[in-house]
């Protein structure tokens, strides 16, 4: 089919222009068009989740952390100005990715037809799980500890980035501070976009357990909402060290794993859950996982704290 | 009846499409930055207004369509607040490289 | 129809593409910040026509949360592009 060798080729051009792209602004610019493209690539692939994610996250958040990362290392051109690495270095690089690129594309070419898949026990489990996205459930429900873990994973990413700020700094505030201009442009845009977008957030997050959706999306339209407002100066980012947002970002995994432990008395293993309770298990996990992972995201790309909590 | 439909959609969509080939070469043609935004504006009203339109004889059932309307909306709402937002920032001594 | 929509979404796809790629050879930041809004919105377009053409409804959800996240990296890249670069250390 024509549009998708165009897309293939596409994607192809784009990624080949982000490696090569001499500035890294530009390629920031060409990653966030790589994953909008990819997010096309999953439509195309009948995986409407995937794509949602894609755009959401691969695209949107990680470009725009990927912006803040940029920025940062600008400042510190000067230092690294004359040490590129080696003509040998870069070629070993270069060879170790095409070998990868190789033996993945060796082995998908190599499935059995058709491809081993787990897709009709899922589908036939579905209605034990109460939900009807049959992601939705092998994420909730099926491989729910995989979920968990991820989050546990965001959150020690978080504590990574915290522990990047100088001593003086433990507990400060991240980002810097946006004024906000009353009459300004961008003072409107954020009071009319922000509220559209915190319902385009809850209403992805709330069809997840139907249609294409869940929590990690809907999590990440939240968190893109609370950024662009600290961004637009109405509000700053809050200090590490509050008590509420750190009660915030454990709440999540809290309840998860409060909920798995009680699986053992409820239904014999972790993270097991009883079949007329299931569904409201799922959704008492759901809402403080997507409250939590918004904090996450939205402080992941906020930063190492970069004032100090006393002026 | 269902030929009428299928006949304004492929117009609907052509039109649409050709308004994302005029912003397009406005935008690649036009000589400064303003200009070029103004043609970039064309092709998200206009060209997406065009095909939403075009999709919306498709579509059956009140939410579907609601849907479709709502993301040009938001498309449109996006656009606009950005445009601005770029349109001032390229003023002389606004953005830096 | 179906093979009409998708056509028309590849079109749309090329004449952005073709944008993107003269865009991109200016090193202008407002430049890049446009090709990116310009994306944005042909990728909306191009997931509009591929939901109704490929019987995938979820693709309109994906278009709407485009929408929302094409505003809000713009946003990010003006903000950012807007900084002074001596930054106090």
């Amino acid at each position: 089919m024509v549009f998708d060798a165009g897309l293939a080729v596409l994607v192809l051009g784009v990624a080949a222009w982000t490696i090569v792209a001499r500035d890294t602004f530009a390629a920031v610019v060409g990653f966030i068009a790589y994953g909008l493209l990819l997010a096309l690539v999953w439509v195309r692939l009948a995986a409407p989740d995937v794509a949602l994610t894609e755009a959401a996250i691969g695209s949107g958040l990680t470009g725009v952390l990927l912006l803040g990362a940029s920025t940062r290392v600008r400042r510190t051109k000067n230092l690294t100005a004359g040490k590129e690495p080696a003509a040998a270095l870069r070629l070993a690089a270069i060879g170790l990715c095409v070998m990868v690129s190789a033996a993945i594309a060796v082995l998908v070419l190599l499935l059995p037809e058709p491809a081993p898949t787990l897709a009709a026990p899922v589908a036939a489990n579905l209605a034990a799980t109460g939900l009807g996205n049959p992601v939705t459930a092998v994420l909730m429900a099926y491989r729910a500890i995989d979920t968990l873990l991820e989050v546990v994973v965001l959150l020690l990413a978080l504590l990574g980035v915290w522990s990047l700020a100088p001593d003086r700094l433990w507990g400060g505030v991240p980002g810097l501070h946006y004024r906000a201009d009353p009459d300004g442009i961008l003072t409107f845009d954020a009071q009319l976009l922000v509220p559209i977008g915190i319902l385009v957030g809850i209403h992805i997050f709330w069809v997840g357990s139907v249609a294409p959706g869940g929590e990690f999306q809907g999590a990440t339209i939240l968190a893109a909402m609370w950024i662009l407002t600290t961004l637009s100066g109405l509000v700053d980012t809050p200090s590490v060290s509050r008590r509420w947002l750190r009660l915030l970002l454990i709440a999540g995994p809290a309840v998860f794993v409060a909920i798995g432990l009680a699986g053992f008395a409820m239904a014999g293993a972790f993270l097991a859950y009883p079949i007329e309770h299931a569904k409201l298990l799922i959704l008492i996990i759901e809402v403080p996982v997507t409250l939590s992972i918004a904090a996450m995201l939205a402080l992941l790309v906020a930063g190492p704290p970069e004032r100090s909590l006393h002026r | 009846m269902s030929l009428v439909r299928d006949a304004l959609t492929i117009l609907a969509v052509c039109a649409g499409a050709f308004f994302f080939l005029a912003g397009t070469v406005g935008l690649l043609r036009f000589p400064d930055a303003l200009s070029r935004l103004h043609a970039l504006t064309k092709a998200d009203n206009l060209g997406l207004g065009l095909i939403v339109l075009g999709l919306l004889l498709q579509t059956e059932g009140a939410f579907p369509a609601l849907r479709l309307i709502s993301v040009w909306l938001l498309g449109l709402l996006a656009g606009a607040t950005v445009t601005q937002l770029i349109a001032r920032a390229v003023h002389p001594g606004g953005l830096h490289d | 129809m179906a093979n009409f929509l998708l056509a028309a979404a590849g079109f749309v796809m090329a004449t952005v593409a073709l944008a993107l790629v003269r865009i991109l050879r200016r090193p202008a930041a407002a430049e890049r910040i446009m090709a990116a809004q310009l994306l944005g919105t042909g990728g909306i377009a191009a997931l509009l026509l591929l939901a109704e053409a490929t019987g995938v409804p979820a693709a309109v959800d994906v278009a709407l949360v485009l929408a929302l996240l094409a505003a809000f990296v713009s946003v990010a890249f003006v903000k950012s592009a807007d900084r002074p670069e001596a930054d106090a250390k």
